[in-house]
Order: structure tokens, then sequence, then C-alpha cells
């Protein structure tokens, strides 16, 4: 993974306040990147069972699209979210998520990204995502 | 409450049969744009969620266990820099297990959108919702 790309990829996680209000990371395996969202309280949407908020695993799945479009496209300012759909396949428990983002299209003003979410088994994910992200040159 | 609207800030701005409305305030954060104070769409996504879920509470007349089976967001134009936001949702359809649900979003005008959403959801879910 060149250097340019990883900077870029912690530029956006260290500069982007929300990502840190989440408690979001990435971990790097070449140019394989897994997005780590640790469990917290305050990540919780239903006490009872309790569950992750729905909101905040489709802001968890959004935010590693952005990250893997820093790492894939470095030196542009963060890409505007035009879309998404999210699809909740099971409830999200109180424990550590992950999640890795397929970019299906990087055009020069448009990106087309899925991202699945998942906890014990990556084979059964929690939650997927398909988002369209407007790219924006530097300035 | 669910402890990620506390840790949002969310409040109930109002609640009628079939829908409910809700904002959250901008604070430092919470900002997805650092260029701009931008409040991050994610925001916007949970709000859009939860405000989905009160709709169909309201429209239900009690509190009774849902989960999302989707969400599809449409981002009309970034929030103001520093603005909040607000949601509205319309729980329009109700069968016996899904509840369908539209909302919109905005920060300073109520006709001049920041989001649009279309939502569904699965009504009367048990401990587990839609467990493998």
């Amino acid at each position: 993974m060149d250097e340019t790309a990883t900077q870029s990829l912690d530029d956006f996680l260290q500069r982007v306040p929300y990502v840190r209000f989440l408690g979001m990371r990435t971990e790097l395996a070449g140019d394989e990147m897994t997005a780590v969202l640790p469990f917290s309280r305050h990540l919780i949407g239903n006490p009872m069972l309790p569950a992750l908020h729905g909101g905040v695993i489709g802001a968890f799945m959004e935010l590693t699209a952005l990250a893997q479009l820093a790492l894939a496209d470095p030196g542009r300012r963060v890409p505007k979210t035009i879309d998404i759909t999210v699809e909740y396949l099971r409830s999200g428990r109180a424990q550590d998520t992950y999640a890795r983002a397929i970019l299906r299209k990087v055009g020069r003003r448009v990106a087309n990204v899925q991202v699945e979410a998942w906890q014990d088994s990556r084979a059964q994910p929690i939650a997927g995502l398909t988002g369209h992200f407007l790219m924006r040159n530097e300035g | 409450m669910a402890p990620h609207a506390d840790a949002l800030g969310l409040t109930l701005v109002s609640i009628e049969k079939g829908r409910g409305a809700m904002s959250a305030p901008w604070r430092e954060e919470l900002v997805g744009d650092p260029e701009t104070g931008v409040i991050a769409s994610g925001v916007v996504t949970a709000l859009i969620d939860h405000t989905c879920g009160l709709a169909i509470n309201s429209a239900m007349g009690e509190m009774v266990p849902i989960a999302t089976l989707d969400l599809r967001i449409d981002y009309l134009r970034p929030a103001a820099p520093k603005s909040g936001v607000t949601a509205e949702a319309h729980a329009y359809r109700l069968t016996r297990t899904v509840g369908f649900v539209r909302a919109e979003a905005w920060d300073a005008d109520r006709n001049d959108l920041v989001a649009t959403a279309q939502a569904a959801f699965m009504l009367n879910t048990r401990a587990q919702p839609l467990k493998g």
C-alpha cells in the first residue's frame, strides 16, 4: 500500500469529528481495509435487546465507503454522499462490528460503493449498504 | 430513550397519530466535513431512522418492537454549516407485519429539504428481530 493512500485514509479518520464520535477505526492488510466499530454503550438503539441503533449501522457503513474511497483516491476532499440504500438483515448485538467496502465503480464525478457489515461471522452479515458518492476535486 | 438518541442529543419536536418529528442539534463532534462544519450525513441517517420508528409507534398507539428492513435516503443538499437538522416521518401504511414510512429532513426551512427517505419496518418483532 503506498504512503499517499494510507496518509489519505489517516487524514479522513482523524479529521472527521463524526468518525471519532462513533469510535470507528480501520485495519489494513495490504490494500484490503476492514473498518471496525468497537462496541460502546452510546451506540445502542434498543436497550431492551440490547441492539445497536439502526442509524449507527447505516452511518458506520457509509463511513466505511468514504474511508475506502479516501484510500483509493488520495488527495481529494471527502466525497459528498448522494444517496444510500441500507438493508438490515440481522439485529446488531452489543459487540464489535466490522465492515468492508467494494468500489464497484469510481468515475470522475461519481462512485458506486457496496458495503457489508458483520459481527460474529462474515458469512452472516448484519446489514448491507449501496451508496453513490459525488467525487470532489481539491479546492 | 435510546442511548444513541441521547448521545446525539435528539429532541422531540412533535408527535401525532402516524407522524413524528425530531431534531438533531449541531455539535462540533457531529461534523462530517471538517472544511465546512456541516453535520455528518450519518447523523441525518440516524435521525431519520429514529424518527421513522417514532412515526410507526405513534401509528400503532403503543411501543412495539420494530426492526428496520430497509432505508433509502437521498441527500438533496448538505445542511448549512453549523446547522442542526429536523426530520419528520409519516407512517402512511401499516399491515399486520410491515410498516411503510416516508421521511423528510431540513435544516432551517421546512420547504427547503436536505434529505428525503423511504423505509420499511417489520412490526412486532420479538427479542431477536430478523435473526438468521
